[in-house]
């Protein structure tokens, strides 16, 4: 799907998410913690992107800032052509019906106060010009949609189940027709036969509808089943991106080496065989990352250029990024690199 | 909700006759007696005649029987007499007060008003001036007007009325003579004069107390919108690209109010019983004032029916306030 013709619908280009640290008697501020630091990424129409990346490391930041739920502290996010990121008040508001988002806590994020009318109603309401009735045929359609009975309509969300109501989180993301959702950890919560039918609907509507998500996740193998392209974040920043089955198959980042050896295996044959890259140490603050690359206090292959200079986000194959010394872009592959790659055989071999 | 709020009013009856017989205990094991209050100069045998008039010679527990009847029998039927011109009294004993000798219930009835317009006109300032503060403290938290509110907060509950009550008296009307300093009870509102007379009266008493009560009010309303701006939900009315104002006036505010009502409920029998304090700084001869006269007096039966209606009143707003509760929250449901 995501080929080189397919039209760019999200562009985000250095973004970076800051929160301040403030510190004594008069709250100034000591430092910054880096939650998405320095992000540029391409989101292709029709496709689906997955985030992944272990907890803390930006991923829902990340996904808050390319919707505006943060102001970004620096950088720009056009979605459709419009920039996002930088759009004041009223013009950000008029943009909110082409972007939605679907939350992790399908119970926290809907209001205990409002019906599930009232929830998928509401923004109809503020962005819409419908008459009473079109509103509820729009409503009713939306439950039909996400498969969601009728008759509930005037039901409060405690009411349901937690699947039930990642669906009405999901009828009210559609319910102004966005082009691209962003997806919050939305399987987290649920119990695993929930899971899979919400992911089914996420996809039936994507092929229905025609929508870009960007799939947040730590569940790796929900991201393989559902994600075109797939993006490792570590420590705020983007450590590869590449198409799935070649970031499955051949990951080149040793961090995504260990996050995908970290997937269990259903057969107890291959399970038993399976081997382990267990990191070392602790993720950093990311208050204080490291000097070089995020990744060099706990990479195994760790070499002395990585605790000084950090790795650039650069494609090293058709449609494969990647940032790590290891594996420098081929227009400036320095023969220092490609030496210590053949000191090092093992490198390659997975 | 029907069946639980009669069977909370069917709960309710044995806690109130806990909380009179102890009442009635409490006040008349307490030192002090009506008879100290009979001058020397009276002869033992008329002194014994007055005592027996009053009936204070009988032991406990017949005159808390007699007291019990005369509260839920006698006054509710002279109540009932005086309102609908019918005879269910007759001419059965009511409860007198052993200081004028005339029903508890008159004076009861002569003090309320005044009560009501002071400490209850103060505790809806007190409301009105304190959800605006705390909603805006809460949403602009740590900003200046946070912190000078929170400020004026603490100074409000750590300050006490007499203090704040003294310190206006001096300030507002022995040297500025803007207001005066006594409370006059006997000012009838007729027309534009007196009205505003009665306005210039009210404005100290009523600044105390509304102040005391923001205060508290204030605090609460500040936490609950501080629990409720933080929640997922309030992210997605941002995403649904709602106004800030609908979001913090619809959203937040209708989920805060929850708690914030019920302490606001849970406040109003207070009113009935009547700041004491400042109604004595004040001299607004109120129910807080006729209890204290009471209790200095040794006027038993005054002391035990005022004392059991503040706790009639606050089982009844506990109640209210439950059931405002389930009526605001749509997930508690009372069966």
């Amino acid at each position: 799907m995501a080929d080189g013709v397919a039209k760019v619908l999200v562009e985000v280009r250095g973004l970076k998410m800051y929160f301040p640290i403030t510190a004594g008697l008069l709250r100034r501020k000591v430092g910054d913690v880096k939650a998405v630091d320095d992000l540029s990424f391409d989101i292709y129409e029709g496709e689906t992107l997955g985030l992944v990346g272990e907890s803390g490391c930006g991923k829902s930041t990340c996904g808050r800032a390319l919707l505006r739920l943060y102001d970004p502290t620096a950088g720009s996010v056009h979605i459709g052509g419009d920039d996002v990121a930088n759009a004041s008040g009223d013009a950000l508001r008029t943009m909110r019906p082409m972007m939605q988002m679907v939350f992790q806590d399908p119970q926290a994020s809907l209001n205990p106060r409002m019906t599930v009318a009232d929830i998928i109603g509401e923004p109809l309401q503020e962005h819409t010009r419908l008459t009473r009735q079109e509103k509820l045929a729009r409503i009713y359609e939306l439950m039909d949609a996400v498969g969601l009975n009728r008759a509930f309509a005037n039901r409060y969300p405690h009411a349901f189940s937690g699947g039930q109501r990642q669906r009405i989180g999901i009828a009210r993301a559609l319910a102004l027709n966005p082009r691209f959702i962003v997806c919050d950890e939305p399987i987290a919560a649920l119990d695993v036969s929930i899971q899979a039918q919400v992911v089914n609907l996420l996809e039936e509507l994507q092929d229905r509808l025609g929508l870009t998500y960007l799939f947040i996740s730590h569940d790796l193998s929900m991201v393989r089943h559902i994600a075109d392209r797939v993006a490792v974040m570590y420590l705020g920043r983007i450590v590869e991106l590449a198409g799935r089955d070649a970031l499955f198959d051949e990951p080149l980042h040793p961090y995504t080496e260990a996050l995908l050896s970290a997937i269990p295996e259903a057969d107890p044959g291959l399970e038993a065989a399976r081997e382990r890259i267990i990191l070392k140490g602790d993720v950093p603050s990311p208050a204080n990352p490291p000097r070089g690359c995020n990744f060099c206090t706990r990479c195994p292959k760790v070499m002395d250029i990585c605790r000084t200079v950090k790795p650039a986000l650069a494609e090293v194959g058709p449609g494969r990024l990647v940032a790590c010394h290891l594996h420098p872009p081929p227009s400036d592959r320095r023969p220092t690199a490609a030496d210590e790659a053949e000191e090092h055989p093992t490198r390659r071999s997975k | 909700m029907l069946t639980y709020i009669f069977r909370r009013l069917l709960i309710a009856v044995p806690t109130l006759l806990l909380i009179s017989l102890v009442i009635f205990l409490l006040v008349d094991l307490a030192p002090g007696s009506p008879m100290s209050e009979i001058p020397l100069t009276v002869p033992p045998e008329v002194k014994k005649k007055m005592i027996e008039a009053m009936g204070a010679d009988q032991p406990v527990f017949v005159r808390y029987l007699l007291w019990l009847r005369q509260f839920f029998w006698v006054e509710p039927a002279y109540w009932l007499d005086g309102h609908f011109g019918t005879h269910l009294a007759g001419d059965a004993q009511r409860i007198l007060s052993y200081q004028t000798r005339s029903p508890v219930f008159i004076t009861i009835g002569q003090r309320i008003p005044q009560t009501m317009t002071v400490i209850g006109s103060a505790y809806l300032v007190g409301v009105l001036i304190a959800l605006p503060i705390g909603i805006y403290s809460a949403y602009r938290q740590y900003s200046w007007f946070d912190q000078a509110g929170t400020f004026f907060a603490m100074i409000g509950f750590s300050v006490p009325t007499f203090f704040t009550g003294v310190l206006l008296i001096v300030v507002f009307a022995a040297k500025l003579q803007w207001f005066p300093s006594v409370y006059d009870t006997t000012l009838k509102v007729t027309d534009w004069a007196s009205f505003l007379k009665q306005v210039r009266q009210m404005v100290l008493p009523v600044t105390v107390l509304a102040m005391f009560n923001a205060a508290t009010i204030s605090r609460y309303m500040r936490s609950s919108m501080l629990d409720n701006l933080g929640q997922d939900y309030v992210r997605t009315a941002r995403a649904k690209g709602m106004g800030e104002g609908t979001v913090v006036l619809k959203h937040v505010l209708r989920n805060s109010l929850i708690p914030v009502v019920t302490v606001i409920a849970l406040g109003i029998p207070s009113i009935f019983g009547g700041a004491i304090i400042t109604e004595q700084v004040f001299k607004v001869n109120g129910l807080g004032a006729a209890l204290i006269g009471a209790i200095h007096a040794n006027d038993l039966p005054m002391v035990q029916t005022l004392t059991f209606i503040f706790a009639v009143l606050i089982v009844l707003f506990n109640l209210i306030a439950d059931v405002l509760y389930g009526i605001l929250d749509p997930r508690i449901r009372y069966a």
